[in-house]
């Protein structure tokens, strides 16, 4: 693809603090590379803003690499820009045309409240996974990996569950703000190999009791979550959540 | 894990509706079903029986009272997950990410149930309840239902209620049908496509059924 440059207009979401009420503001970014990540091109208006003595824009970013989950930005109304199977880091500014206009705002969320401009506490996430995302092994000597015979298309279903990367995009996509889509694919991850079962019916009814308490909404089945996720996690263990929950809410002892 | 948890889980919740909403799918295959009779092109007869055995007879009854605690449940739990959900984004976006993630109507499970609701209010006072309360509520003598439906569906306004009532059905299923599957734990690919295929089928298929009888009978197309 030939490189070119432009010039853009971006509104961007600005809010001192968690209690502010925040608000847009518009800024110009001059000559800007098609080769650039948008992250970079938001280092690039952020060095501006510092020259001008301005604050800079608060954004989460980490590995840039497509794989850490840290960097969010719903982007001209989509969680990570308009690529499919992408994450903010990995979307180029070779998406975008001269002169157009890009809108950036926080993910939008009771459960995730926005510490700073575009950055949100998704600390949330990790008392969900606290709560049971997790497999109880006793110390000792590690145990030889193939005495513990695993069908195939199991590991590749957990193996595709556990590509989440924790981002919150289905939340951020999703009406409800349910947060179904990244319990589901914890949940599924740990259902699906021999060294989950054990601990099964008390990890789904304790992570769905979490994710309820942090004030996440229910799943509609409305599927913007699978639509926007940069790791296309599928729907489908939504539907294998809602069979753990209601066989352990069935088989429970009291 | 009691059942008061499971219950007021957000899961548990939305297995209510799952649960709630296969019962008044099964609901409407009956319904449908005896309605049809009206094209039997016998004045009434074959329809009226099918409305008398449903009517006069203590095991429909009972099952009656099921059917609208069915229907209470399914109503009263989707409005206040509606108001549960919404009030999960306090802040809304500037853009909204709308059909480029999902489709309108599975977002707008809410708003069609609710005009399925005021359309049924009026559906139950055409026919239910003048049938009912001329029974005394009990076993007495029916009205002739037949006759009740062409006097109702010779009004043009109605018709169109009705068929607007029915158009909002078929959305609320086209997303209901294989979403309350989901629900219920159906997540093998091979039992979600077929499950997929016969929901779009039905919310087509039974819906136009419903419309056409008042159609049939408001431009006589039944004798």
């Amino acid at each position: 693809m030939q490189h070119y440059n432009m010039n853009l207009t971006l509104k961007v979401w600005r809010q001192k603090n968690k209690e502010d009420k925040g608000g847009f503001q518009n800024y110009q970014v001059k000559d800007i590379s098609s080769e650039m990540s948008f992250l970079e091109m938001l280092d690039v208006l952020n060095e501006q803003l510092i020259r001008d003595g301005q604050d800079p824009i608060a954004f989460d970013h980490d590995c840039r690499e497509g794989i850490c989950g840290m960097c969010s930005l719903y982007i001209n109304g989509k969680p990570h820009g308009d690529w499919k199977a992408n994450t903010t880091c990995q979307l180029h500014m070779r998406a975008f045309k001269d002169g157009e206009t890009i809108v950036i705002e926080p993910w939008r969320a009771g459960a995730f409240p926005v510490v700073k401009d575009l950055v949100v506490d998704r600390s949330a996430f990790d008392r969900i996974i606290q709560a049971g995302g997790f497999i109880s092994v006793n110390t000792g000597n590690a145990v030889d990996g193939n005495s513990l015979p695993i069908n195939k298309d199991a590991a590749d279903a957990a193996f595709a569950a556990a590509m989440c990367i924790g981002c919150g995009a289905c939340v951020a996509a999703c009406k409800n703000a349910s947060a179904m889509l990244f319990l589901s694919a914890k949940v599924s991850h740990l259902a699906l190999l021999p060294q989950g079962d054990p601990e099964r019916k008390s990890r789904v009814f304790n992570m769905v009791a979490q994710m309820d308490k942090e004030g996440f909404g229910a799943c509609t089945n409305t599927g913007a979550c699978e639509a926007a996720c940069p790791k296309e996690i599928s729907i489908a263990n939504i539907a294998r959540l809602n069979k753990e929950y209601l066989f352990a809410s069935i088989t429970a002892e009291k | 894990m009691t059942w008061k948890q499971v219950f007021t889980s957000s899961v548990g919740k939305k297995l209510v509706m799952g649960f709630t909403g296969i019962f008044l799918i099964l609901f409407l295959i009956v319904h449908v079903g005896l309605n049809a009779c009206i094209w039997a092109n016998d004045g009434g007869e074959m329809f009226n029986k099918g409305a008398h055995f449903m009517g006069a007879n203590w095991v429909p009854r009972i099952l009656e009272i099921g059917l609208f605690a069915g229907l209470l449940l399914h109503i009263i739990q989707g409005l206040l997950l509606v108001f549960y959900n919404r009030s999960k984004r306090t802040v809304g976006y500037a853009i909204n990410y709308g059909n480029r993630g999902s489709k309108w109507y599975s977002r707008s499970m809410g708003l069609l149930g609710t005009i399925i609701l005021l359309f049924l209010i009026l559906h139950l006072a055409n026919f239910w309840l003048p049938n009912r309360s001329h029974q005394g509520f009990l076993l007495g003598e029916e009205i002739n239902l037949y006759t009740t439906m062409k006097d109702v569906f010779s009004n043009i306004l109605v018709v169109i209620v009705y068929v607007f009532g029915c158009i909002s059905l078929g959305y609320h299923l086209a997303h209901g049908f294989q979403s309350a599957f989901k629900t219920l734990g159906i997540h093998n690919k091979r039992w979600h496509k077929s499950i997929s295929a016969v929901g779009l089928a039905f919310s087509i298929i039974v819906p136009l059924l419903f419309a056409m009888m008042p159609l049939s009978f408001y431009f006589g197309w039944i004798n």
